[in-house]
């Protein structure tokens, strides 16, 4: 039995969310230089440096935490198999109601172990979001050395376009993730000090251990 | 002489420093002035205490950032492909006139005296005879249309023509194995990159933007077009060509952007 989130997943979200928001905020530093959208500028006060060099060299710094500690996650989902065990299965039905039911405040999160539909497909798609923005911005850096990637996104503006979109994603995620964590101050409290002791055993195995073991 | 009998201390190393170092960086010990040191460190003080921000950590934060960008450097050195081709693009796609920029506007431009205009060369090269301009346009041309990305993001397609770098560095008889190419323009702009780049095979020196003379605002008589970096490494106005072994940084690294800004 081991806690729902073992230090080594508590380390790896806090370091992702310094990553993320290092990589936000220089970022709207980088795109100030040569905006997407006429009517949008991104203050100074949430940019980080002060000019669009020091934006740029805290981006390509931070892309390489976000990247290996980001890999490191993926590998150790996937491995462990907490994926399979938290993240999956998705029924679209599920979704659906308990959307709706997240839209009326009726949505339930009593067992922090078990994460519910909402909780599933918005977990598994920042996920996706994430690998995808690393994609664009690997085709933004190098649009020569990897043009196939350049090419994925039409061009270099479409690549560029793409990991604005990126961002406003991850963004709205954050949002939504920030609020729900704060509106149930347990799950936060959880990600800190590693939440309620879980088995973490695949069922199968889980049903044929000698209930001495247990 | 007592002195040599002296036994040596644990501490002191065996060999001396290596005397080539001093040599090497003579013009940087040169320059660190005693009483600049000094006045400098005086007022630095003076500014911590009265702004009550701590500068020491903040310069911390910059030189760690700067490691951080040289480390990408050797990152981008090693994924660079010296036989990747960049995408090229059809006639139709060219905008003219080319995109201005420079670190000043373009009514700042001055342009280059054609009648007395040379291209110096320097360094690591076996025949520093300097080039005129009728002897650049002697040379076989060639012709690139690519991509110029600046790195503020926006990106305009452009029709270069004239001698490849790597055939004209070969014809000068420049140490290919060097580290460095760096190209001195008229205005004081400078700008420095790795030999594999220089040797790519759509790098070029550019007299012509679409199949004419290259205009003054845009690198009159001769600029870098290099498919392979961004907009800030392909200087214009070009009067001097270095080749060398000691990092020669450039205008834009000075302020903090990345070195080797490959594509």
């Amino acid at each position: 039995m081991k806690k729902m989130h073992p230090v080594v997943i508590r380390v790896m979200h806090w370091t992702n969310a310094i990553a993320m928001i290092i990589m936000i905020m220089s970022g709207w530093k980088i795109y100030n230089d040569e905006v997407i959208f006429g009517f949008l500028h991104f203050p100074d006060a949430v940019t980080l440096g002060p000019w669009a060099q020091h934006g740029l060299q805290w981006h390509f710094f931070g892309m390489w935490v976000l990247g290996l500690n980001g890999l490191a996650y993926l590998i150790y989902g996937l491995v462990t198999g907490r994926f399979r065990r938290l993240l999956l299965p998705i029924s679209p039905r599920e979704v659906i109601r308990e959307a709706l039911a997240a839209a009326r405040f009726r949505l339930q999160h009593a067992d922090l172990t078990h994460y519910n539909a909402v909780q599933k497909t918005l977990y598994v798609g920042v996920i996706l979001v994430i690998i995808l923005q690393v994609i664009s911005g690997l085709a933004i850096w190098k649009p020569v050395q990897f043009s196939f990637l350049t090419a994925l996104f039409y061009d270099f503006q479409g690549a560029r376009l793409a990991h604005f979109f990126g961002m406003t994603a991850i963004c709205l995620f954050m949002v939504v993730h920030v609020a729900l964590a704060l509106l149930v101050p347990k799950t936060l409290l959880a990600m800190i000090t590693g939440g309620p002791r879980v088995d973490d055993r695949p069922a199968r195995r889980r049903a044929s251990a000698p209930a001495s073991n247990m | 002489m007592s002195f040599l009998r002296r036994p040596t201390s644990l501490f002191r190393p065996r060999r001396g420093p290596d005397q080539s170092l001093l040599t090497e960086n003579r013009a940087l010990i040169e320059d660190i002035d005693r009483r600049k040191l000094l006045r400098g460190a005086v007022s630095l003080g003076a500014l911590s205490m009265l702004t009550g921000c701590d500068i020491a950590e903040q310069s911390q934060v910059q030189s760690a950032l700067r490691s951080v960008s040289s480390f990408n450097d050797w990152v981008q050195a090693r994924i660079f492909d010296p036989n990747k081709l960049a995408p090229t693009y059809s006639l139709d796609q060219v905008v003219k006139p080319p995109r201005f920029n420079a670190y000043y506007e373009i009514e700042n431009v001055k342009p280059v005296d054609l009648s007395s205009w040379k291209l110096e060369l320097s360094g690591l090269i076996a025949d520093k005879r300097p080039w005129s301009l009728d002897q650049i346009h002697a040379l076989p041309e060639q012709e690139v249309i690519i991509k110029h990305i600046c790195v503020e993001g926006w990106d305009y397609i452009g029709q270069w023509s004239g001698p490849n770098l790597r055939q004209f560095l070969t014809q000068i008889g420049a140490d290919l194995t060097a580290k460095y190419v760096a190209f001195h323009g008229q205005d004081d702009y400078m700008e420095s990159i790795d030999m594999a780049s220089a040797l790519h095979p759509q790098t070029i020196l550019a007299t012509k933007y679409a199949g004419e003379p290259i205009t003054d605002p845009f690198g009159a008589p001769l600029r870098l077009r290099t498919a392979v970096k961004l907009g800030f490494k392909n200087p214009k106005w070009i009067r001097a060509i270095e080749v060398t072994n000691t990092y020669p940084e450039g205008f834009w690294e000075k302020q903090g952007f990345n070195w080797f800004s490959g594509l």
